[in-house]
């Protein structure tokens, strides 16, 4: 797993500036920017995915041994679509 | 596994990644890598938002070999691309992903060119409808009334009608996608990554940091675009067979609703009223071509 930028120092740069690892910006973690957090309440979601699909950092996955959703908050910007996209507003946002 | 290498991140755009928070294009990416599954691609991405997504080197947020061009190049970039791949017996896809810049003002001459040339390689351009990465300058996506950073009042000119451009090429297939409709958008996806020859996809993807609204109303615009009759979801098969895949209803209200949620409108000096009687122009136009 690639390290922070901090912990990168310059001859740990490939030569021809390569980056051999790809996707590696996912050691950024943009859940840092959030101001406003989902909470979820799996008594209420009908499973109809709609947050899944329109989640535009796909920080929701389904578990599907508990058969719920799980947020990633490493990842989610908290954009709050998914809470304004819930058909039964089983997401709610609230100040992180 | 749960971290992002699980498969549920993919390999295009992957966590990480700098786009803004509600952003039109990262919803778009996520339907359209869901959509392809396992297919091999390869992206060439002009200036845009989504050069900019794969944040500062030495990171990447493209776990799928991608070939930066510039603003002009895309289609004649891809066109080598999906050439060699052809040579050399890869069933690579090749795919342009490039923002309205690259597609209606910058990149049109060689899209033009590549669509003549019926050129092996799908061309998506997700329309954020200004230059977003440059600071939200006009392009010729820019409806009329929507305000940018470099005019001062709402723009005079209507927006391009891109679509007809690429259907006037005569090329295989070229659509418009609506996030709001995720099937429609995903049969949209599975046939134009599975077809031949030059395929066109457009994208209405809002952008909460240049249309200043909510980032939560991402998908709530689009179906407020599609059903005030607005963004037309259609598709054309070799240039003149014309679909309307989902009917608008014309809403008075959707309309007023779509400009009150986004500033970029405020400064406008054009009413809905006016709006209401371009969008019937143009469903008048469509309606011919569809019949
Ligand atoms: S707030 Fe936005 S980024 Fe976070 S989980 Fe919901 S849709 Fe995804
Ligand atoms: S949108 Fe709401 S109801 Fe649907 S799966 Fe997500 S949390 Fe559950
Ligand atoms: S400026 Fe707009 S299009 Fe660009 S990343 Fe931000 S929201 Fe997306």
């Amino acid at each position: 797993m690639t390290k922070p930028m901090d912990q990168i120092s310059w001859q740990e740069i490939e030569a021809g500036a390569v980056i051999t690892e790809p996707g590696n910006a996912s050691c950024y973690h943009t859940g840092t920017w959030r101001s406003q957090r989902p909470n979820y309440d799996s008594s209420v979601c009908i499973r109809c995915w709609r947050c899944f699909v329109m989640c535009p950092d796909a920080a929701i996955s389904p578990d599907f041994q508990k058969n719920i959703f799980v947020w990633n908050y490493d990842y989610c910007k908290g954009c709050g679509i998914c809470a304004y996209e819930c058909p039964v507003k089983a997401i709610t946002m609230e100040e992180d | 596994m749960k971290g992002p290498e699980s498969p549920q991140y993919g390999r295009l755009l992957r966590p990480g990644n700098t786009n803004c928070g509600g952003c039109g294009m990262s919803v778009a990416f996520q339907m359209f890598r869901r959509s392809i599954g396992e297919t091999n691609v390869q992206l060439v991405i002009p200036a845009c938002c989504a050069a900019v997504a794969a944040g500062g080197f030495p990171f990447s947020a493209y776990e799928a070999p991608v070939l930066l061009s510039t603003f002009a190049s895309a289609a004649s970039t891809a066109s080598g691309m999906s050439q060699v791949a052809r040579l050399n017996c890869e069933d690579t896809r090749v795919v342009c992903w490039a923002g309205d810049g690259g597609t209606y003002d910058i990149g049109l001459a060689s899209l033009s060119g590549a669509a003549e040339r019926n050129e092996d390689i799908l061309f998506v351009c997700y329309d954020n409808e200004i230059y977003g990465n440059t600071g939200g300058q006009r392009s010729s996506a820019t409806p009329a009334g929507a305000g940018a950073s470099n005019i001062t009042k709402g723009k005079i000119e209507p927006k391009k009608d891109i679509i007809g451009i690429m259907a006037a090429h005569g090329i295989p297939y070229a659509a418009t996608v609506s996030l709001a409709n995720p099937d429609d958008a995903r049969r949209k996806f599975e046939r134009s990554i599975n077809g031949k020859g030059f395929r066109f996809l457009l994208i209405l993807a809002p952008c909460p940091t240049g249309w200043k609204s909510d980032p939560s109303m991402t998908i709530e615009l689009v179906r407020l675009a599609v059903r005030s009759g607005l963004f037309p979801v259609i598709e054309v098969e070799n240039g003149n067979r014309w679909t309307i895949n989902i009917d608008p209803d014309f809403s008075r209200a959707d309309l007023e609703r779509y400009l009150s949620l986004q500033r970029r409108f405020r400064k406008s000096e054009i009413n809905p009223d006016d709006m209401g009687k371009a969008i019937d122009l143009q469903w008048g136009k469509l309606r011919t071509l569809a019949s």
